[in-house]
């Protein structure tokens, strides 16, 4: 059968040595296993009293349900689980030759009242009859005994894998009635996950009280975790002999602890075991030891199990064992002198203390290969282990080195706090948005999104705070903005890509891993303290809120928020981007490249590391986006309860129908086929986590569980036990793993497993033929195969990179210029009345078009120039010329591929994109100085040497505001404005206009604007001047306007607004009707200045003399008062005068030409 | 400088009511000569305008509007030269140039017949010369210039600053060889969320990494702060990580309580700085 199905499955894999080794054992095969594991768990189960209980997770023969429904499930009462590995021998006296004459006491089993002990015999009974003859498969070589209840009793010698009525899981119902149902431990589960349900899951300990409608169900998920048979080794067999003395005695034994009146053997419940506290820890002693020999039969018998990947956990029988080492015994029975043999007659070989530490440090050294993966901390403990040094000088000193050679480490770390995911103008500016407001939406949504995980963060320890109560609302008010917008896509890779940025760690990040790590992990560290060390174990197999070792599918830590998010949101467009989103990464994660490194001395260390840790980022999200996928996927059909077979035939005829989401069998079956499971069955796993309980029923996930089982049944143990030690994030050896993974292969040439990396669809420059396109293919594979694979993936590395710097390189020159152009035509073309903006955009675009052909030509050049600079770089200096040359064409015809392949494609839409969004960032920007003068502005320098420390532009036009608000008032009497003062502020707004580093052009124009304004308060005597010592005493009418001091400041004004302005100065303000209007009450004085600033704006080109006699011409016009205009009818006179004669002089001003006063006598 | 919040609340309890104008900052420099003026001018613009927030509605109802207006013509009608909006404002507690805005919004309305667009009004406030009314035109501009915490000169001076310090921590991260990327770079990037400066090598600042710098030419009191972190800080958080966050006014110490988790807030440019390879400034 093996053989069959193997072949089936083209995996190759000789298991023809089975038969030999196992031949003899085919009756023992099917419930052998079970029974140890189960006789251990009793045996111990007096003296843990340390930790949770361990369950033996097997139950291989199960009792058909129909038969156990009644108290036995209800109490879980264990005493109708006894040890069964006696009854197992007592029944089958054929299957084992046991030499009666060595029996002691009654030869039957079957004591009154021994349910258990009966129900056995009769199935075995009838197993025997029934069975033995047709039950083993492929020559009785294997028995399978599960099969189903719907199958025949005599499975055909060609079973269809993939049927999983022909090829039941392992652990489903039995076809024999009658039979016991073994040892079952009763997991706890917390009843606060009610989102766990159902906890029938690949990863968790099987529900072991499961309901007995599963066991008659044919096959449950779970049950592919349990135990198989076969696979003993040659330790079993030759072993044998002793391990029959050993059952012997056992079975004696158990006909004493069977009998319910014995009084020597308290309670098997978990109750009777006092609290641990209480007890003092009793020094375990190996002088002590009783019965070494069958401890030591048993530990072997138990590593072969372990090491031949019979146990249907190892981490359960890791945390048992060690839980055995650490036990801390019961009072009664430690430290009895007695004799060891009459212990020994008495069966109790793990009565004291000595005795499991014994066979825990033998166990331990068997399995020294597999704890010396384990990672470092633990190691140190076990290293630092004062019963281990006792009992085994030589493990631990083994320990003691695998301690200081591991690097295995697993982080526990505090979690840093909350990492965003990064904004990528590539992916996520405005171009990848369909409109604005699409855009503009998913920023908000961006923002929502991280204040909600900041609050979950401060707050979802709280006592009394609820996910949905405080988040429901905002989350689905979330949801409808992203519905509006079609946005959805969006956030869902913004969800994912935040969940592994959260979650991918190993803490709080893997299904079975600690919570959150804990202060106390840390400190205990470097202790040898008992208690600690079980506090480790304890979270070493298990997060503390669940106990057990083996919990349901959790969501710990941050993985809380975003399943709480799923639900909350509720949407069904949000989870289906969400699950395309998360496919898409398990795709492309699960398509990672695995090299494997040759073993030379520290060459390829760094490499390695570097590929190590790559494996494992990749396996842990792997696992992490896998979880939530099964999540969502089965959310649908999650039921508290098991459903009834009706509605389960009903709903499997439903859903047969439809097609998973994602292959996950393809995805298998490729693995497999490409030696890479390693990577995929964790995931795969954690996804099967999730199935409701109809999943496993559909042919496809039948199929899917039958190939996971086949794997497990493989040969290649130590892949799967790497399988398991990866399943737990114990960073392990990769490069063992990988090797052996790889060697298992059979590959030659360092058995690297490629990736095959499509390149570009379309070859633009290659016109051969597709023989010859071929050949050129094969003979770069050929070129790569006899490389190292560095060199491949450096060319690949190179091509992927400068392709894609060249699309932006392309985008940056020739794009950027283009539009450029574009923006210039359009900015002419926008003027003009009545233009149809998108014909005129189409137009523009339509011309620069064509030249963006040359793209591909400027595509193909930058490809040629800096793909061998980068392959150069990057490949060793002692690389032969030949290898570096071809590696460098060979990246060339990549990049370019790439790059051209995408320009050609796209470079018109790239080219129209652009335009059309300088264009409307060209409509947009109304009263927006014109780019024009804009640039005018910023073009200017500082003068040089300037050392940048004039006063800041802020601080003039504060103090500006502070002159302008005391010259318009309201001001105190005294209140006045220091001639010196001002005339030096300007002086120093000069240096500030002058420096340009900090000039901004608002400030710049609002300093234009407030000089101007002060201008016309200066000329209007409205400005309190205190001339201070420089005031002549003269009353201000009497003063000339030469010696007027305002003079003096207007034409520090003059210079200031031609020399020392980067912009255009209002001047023209001076002429408003509120400025004029200062000059109402003026006086003779007033006048000549104001003909004075005229003036000076003529001759320092500031206005011409046209525009303020029209500027003067248009204030006449204005309802003035009568004398008030004639004020100024005669100064535009005089104004006209000067400058009609003057005109084509360019004297300096001059104040010493006529006062208004004389022309207008002359008049 | 940094206040401790205890500080701080005196300071603002100090401004109470005062009336913004040049004389309120005369008595606040004097009362507390050992605070910057800066940072009293901050303080007070940032205390004012909460308490102007508080009641802002109150002045815009109808009623408030119509007796504004009514005691705006009969004032004007006695002397057109007094201050009469001015005094109206302080009368009243409103800002000069907010009540500006209200009585020139309600003339034109009356003159033109219809709801000015809100443009016009700015650009009338911004440049009185373009007010119809000649006498309003000097009323409003006296409001507008007498104003230390609202209006077109104050928006503008507030604007400088900001540009000013922006340029200041472009000098500073240039001295130290820090290459960033400025902000108008990253708007032509298309950036949605844009913080003055992204680092294009993060540094760590005291012990924190930081990849942007977002520079605040004011005063860092609560509810800024909160504003700031709402609309701006966070949002640079959930793009590009942590940050620095520099109030070249201070800041409320008891505010710089996200270090952890990613906001950095100093009130000066940071002196500890270690850069990927050696620490450049320590000094």
């Amino acid at each position: 059968f093996s053989i069959n199905v193997f072949k089936m499955l083209n995996l190759g894999v000789s298991v023809n040595h089975i038969h030999d080794k196992l031949g003899s054992l085919s009756l023992l095969q099917k419930d052998f296993v079970p029974f140890l594991l189960n006789f251990l768990r009793e045996q111990t189960s007096q003296i843990l009293t340390n930790g949770p209980s361990t369950p033996a997770k097997t139950p291989s023969s199960k009792a058909h349900g129909s038969q156990r429904t009644g108290s036995e499930r209800r109490t879980g009462h264990r005493s109708f689980q006894k040890p069964s590995l006696g009854s197992f021998l007592t029944a089958t006296p054929e299957a084992l030759p046991v030499r009666r004459g060595r029996r002691r006491g009654s030869s039957s089993a079957g004591a009154s009242g021994r349910q258990v002990a009966r129900d056995l015999g009769c199935s075995l009974a009838e197993e025997e009859d029934g069975k033995s003859d047709s039950g083993s498969w492929s020559g009785g070589r294997r028995k399978w005994s599960e099969a189903p209840l719907a199958s025949a009793r005599s499975p055909p010698s060609q079973l269809n894998l993939n049927n999983l009525e022909e090829f039941p899981p392992m652990g489903a119902a039995s076809g024999w009635t009658n039979k016991p149902s073994r040892r079952i431990n009763p997991t706890p589960v917390s009843a606060e996950r009610p989102l766990s349900k159902p906890k029938t899951c690949f990863t968790s300990t099987p529900v072991s009280r499961a309901p007995a409608a599963r066991w008659s169900a044919g096959s449950s998920p779970e049950a592919f975790a349990a135990v198989q048979e076969g696979n003993l080794s040659s330790v079993i067999s030759t072993s044998l002999q002793e391990e029959r003395e050993m059952l012997k005695k056992e079975r004696y034994s158990l006909r004493i602890s069977f009998d319910p009146g014995t009084p020597t053997k308290p309670s098997y419940t978990r109750s009777a075991s006092l609290p641990a506290e209480s007890h003092l820890v009793t020094c375990a002693n190996p002088a002590k030891v009783s019965c070494k020999k069958q401890l030591e039969c048993l530990a072997q018998l138990y590593s072969s199990c372990i090491a031949e990947n019979l146990v249907p956990n190892i981490f359960l029988e890791l945390f048992f064992v060690l839980q055995l080492l650490t036990s801390k015994g019961t009072s009664t029975a430690e430290d009895g002198d007695s004799d060891p043999e009459i212990n020994v007659s008495g069966g109790q070989h793990f009565e004291s203390v000595h005795n499991c530490v014994y066979f825990a440090v033998r166990v331990l050294d068997y399995q020294y290969e597999i704890i010396s993966h384990l990672e470092k901390g633990t190691l140190k403990l076990l290293a630092e282990n004062e019963r281990i040094a006792s009992f085994s000088p030589t493990l631990h000193k083994r320990l003691r080195q695998a301690y200081e050679s591991s690097t295995a480490k697993v982080s526990l770390l505090l979690p840093c706090s909350v990492q965003s995911v990064s904004f990528q103008p590539e992916t996520d500016n405005r171009s990848n948005f369909p409109s604005d407001r699409a855009f503009h939406i998913f920023k908000k949504q961006r923002d929502i999104f991280y204040e909600l995980l900041r609050e979950w963060e401060d707050n979802h320890e709280k006592t009394g705070w609820d996910f949905e109560r405080v988040l429901g609302n905002k989350i689905r008010a979330m949801m409808a903005h992203l519905s509006a917008t079609c946005n959805h896509s969006r956030f869902a890779r913004l969800f994912q890509k935040q969940l592994i940025q959260m979650c991918k760690g190993p803490v709080g990040g893997g299904a079975s891993w600690g919570d959150t790590p804990d202060q106390d992990v840390l400190n205990m560290l470097g202790s040898d303290n008992l208690s600690r060390l079980k506090r480790l174990q304890e979270r070493f197999v298990v997060p503390q809120s669940i106990r057990g070792p083996c919990p349901p599918p959790s969501f710990p830590g941050c993985q809380q928020f975003f399943r709480d998010f799923i639900l909350s949101a509720g949407s069904y467009q949000f989870n289906q981007h969400l699950v395309d989103s998360l496919c898409l990464k398990i795709l492309e994660l699960d398509g990672l490249t695995l090299v494997e490194h040759e073993h030379s001395d520290g060459e390829t260390d760094m490499e390695e590391q570097d590929e190590k840790k790559r494996f494992t980022m990749a396996l842990l999200s792997l696992r992490l986006l896998a979880k939530f996928l099964g999540f969502i996927v089965f959310l649908p059909y999650r039921t508290a309860e098991q459903p009834t077979r009706d509605l389960q035939d009903s709903a499997l005829a439903l859903r047969n129908q439809t097609l998973p989401v994602l292959d996950i069998l393809k995805l298998l079956r490729q693995s497999i086929r490409d030696q890479r499971s390693i990577l995929t069955i964790p995931w795969i796993v954690e996804y099967l986590s999730f199935v409701d309980h109809i999943a496993p029923f559909l042919d496809y996930y039948r199929k899917v569980f039958g190939l996971l089982l086949l794997m497990v049944l493989s040969e290649d143990k130590e892949m799967s036990f790497l399988n398991k030690l990866l399943i737990l994030a114990v960073l392990g050896e990769l490069r063992k793993l990988l090797a052996s993974f790889v060697a298992g292969s059979g590959g030659k040439n360092g058995g690297f497993i490629r990736k095959i990396t499509p390149t570009a669809a379309e070859s633009l420059a290659s016109k051969a033929s597709v023989t010859q396109q071929k050949l050129q293919v094969d003979l770069e594979q050929a070129f790569f195969h006899n490389q190292p694979p560095s060199l491949r993936r450096t060319v690949e590395f190179v091509a992927e990179r400068v392709g894609s710097n060249c699309v932006k390189h392309i985008k940056a020159t020739l794009v950027a210029e283009l539009v450029q152009r574009a923006e210039a035509m359009l900015q002419d073309k926008v003027k003009e009345e009545d233009v149809n903006h998108d014909k005129l955009l189409e137009e523009v675009c339509t011309h620069l078009y064509e030249e963006g052909a040359q793209a591909l030509i400027k595509g193909r050049e930058f490809c040629e120039k800096k793909g061998p600079e980068a392959v150069r770089v990057l490949l060793p200096e002692e690389t032969s010329a030949a290898v570096l040359s071809s590696a460098e064409s060979i990246a060339v015809e990549l990049a370019t591929e790439k790059a051209c392949g995408w320009l050609s494609a796209n470079i018109a839409a790239l080219i129209k994109r652009e335009v059309k969004a300088t264009f409307n960032r060209m409509l947009k920007v109304p009263g927006f100085p014109l780019p024009g003068e804009d640039a005018l502005e910023l073009r200017r320098d500082c003068p040089p040497g300037c050392q940048h420390c004039a006063p800041f532009p802020s601080q003039m036009i504060n103090e500006i505001k502070y002159v302008l608000c005391v010259a318009v008032g309201p001001r105190e009497e005294d209140e006045v404005v220091d001639y010196t003062w001002l005339e030096c502020l300007l002086g120093r707004l000069s240096q500030t206009l002058r420096c340009r580093k900090f000039m901004c052009p608002t400030a710049e124009q609002q300093l234009a604007k407030c000089t101007v304004e002060l201008a016309s308060l200066l000329v209007s005597d409205r400005v309190p001047l205190s001339l201070g010592i420089k005031s002549p005493g003269k009353s201000p009418e009497r003063l000339r306007v030469k010696n007027d001091p305002t003079s003096g400041l207007l034409k520090l004004l003059f210079s200031i607004w031609k020399e020392d302005f980067g912009t255009s100065v209002p001047v023209q303000l001076i002429f408003s009707k509120k400025n004029i209007g200062y000059l109402t009450e003026a006086k003779q004085r007033e006048w000549d200045l104001f003909l004075f600033l005229l003036r000076g704006l003529i001759e320092h080109e500031l206005m011409r003399t046209s525009e303020i006699q029209s500027c003067l011409h248009s204030l006449e016009e204005l309802p003035w008062p009568s004398d008030f205009v004639k004020d100024l009818k005669r100064l535009s006179r005089v104004f006209v005068s000067e400058h009609q004669i003057e005109e084509p002089r360019t004297n300096p001003c001059e104040l010493t030409r006529q006062s208004l006063a004389t022309v207008t006598s002359q008049s | 400088m940094k206040l401790s919040k205890a500080q701080y609340d005196e300071i603002a309890q100090f401004l109470g009511h005062m009336q913004p104008t040049r004389q309120s900052l005369r008595k606040l420099k004097e009362k507390f000569p050992s605070q910057s003026q800066s940072t009293l001018l901050s303080i007070f613009s940032q205390e004012y305008q909460k308490q102007i927030k508080r009641t802002h509605a109150k002045h815009h109802t109808a009623e408030a509007i119509e007796t504004y207006y009514q005691r705006y013509l009969n004032g004007v009608m006695k002397n057109a030269a007094a201050p009469v909006l001015l005094d109206l404002a302080n009368e009243v507690d409103f800002a000069p140039s907010l009540m500006a805005r209200i009585v020139l919004e309600r003339f034109l309305q009356e003159k033109e017949q219809a709801i000015p667009s809100k443009t016009l009004i700015s650009s009338m406030l911004r440049d009185p010369s373009q007010i119809p009314d000649e006498v309003l035109a000097n009323q409003v501009y006296q409001c507008t210039v007498n104003d230390c915490c609202y209006g077109p000169l104050v928006d503008c001076i507030k604007h400088a600053i900001g540009h000013e310090h922006e340029v200041l921590l472009r000098e500073m991260l240039l001295e130290k060889n820090l290459s960033f990327i400025a902000e108008d770079q990253l708007r032509a990037k298309g950036y949605d969320k844009t913080p003055d400066f992204i680092l294009e090598v993060p540094v760590a600042v005291e012990g924190h990494i930081i990849h942007w710098i977002e520079s605040k030419a004011s005063f860092g009191d609560e509810s800024s702060h909160q504003a700031h972190l709402q609309d701006q800080f966070w949002s640079y958080w959930n793009r590009f990580g942590p940050g620095l966050v520099i109030y070249w006014y201070g800041f409320i110490e008891e505010l710089d309580c996200h270090r952890e988790r990613g906001i950095l807030l100093k009130d000066c440019f940071p002196t500890d700085i270690v850069t990927l390879r050696h620490s450049v400034a320590q000094r």
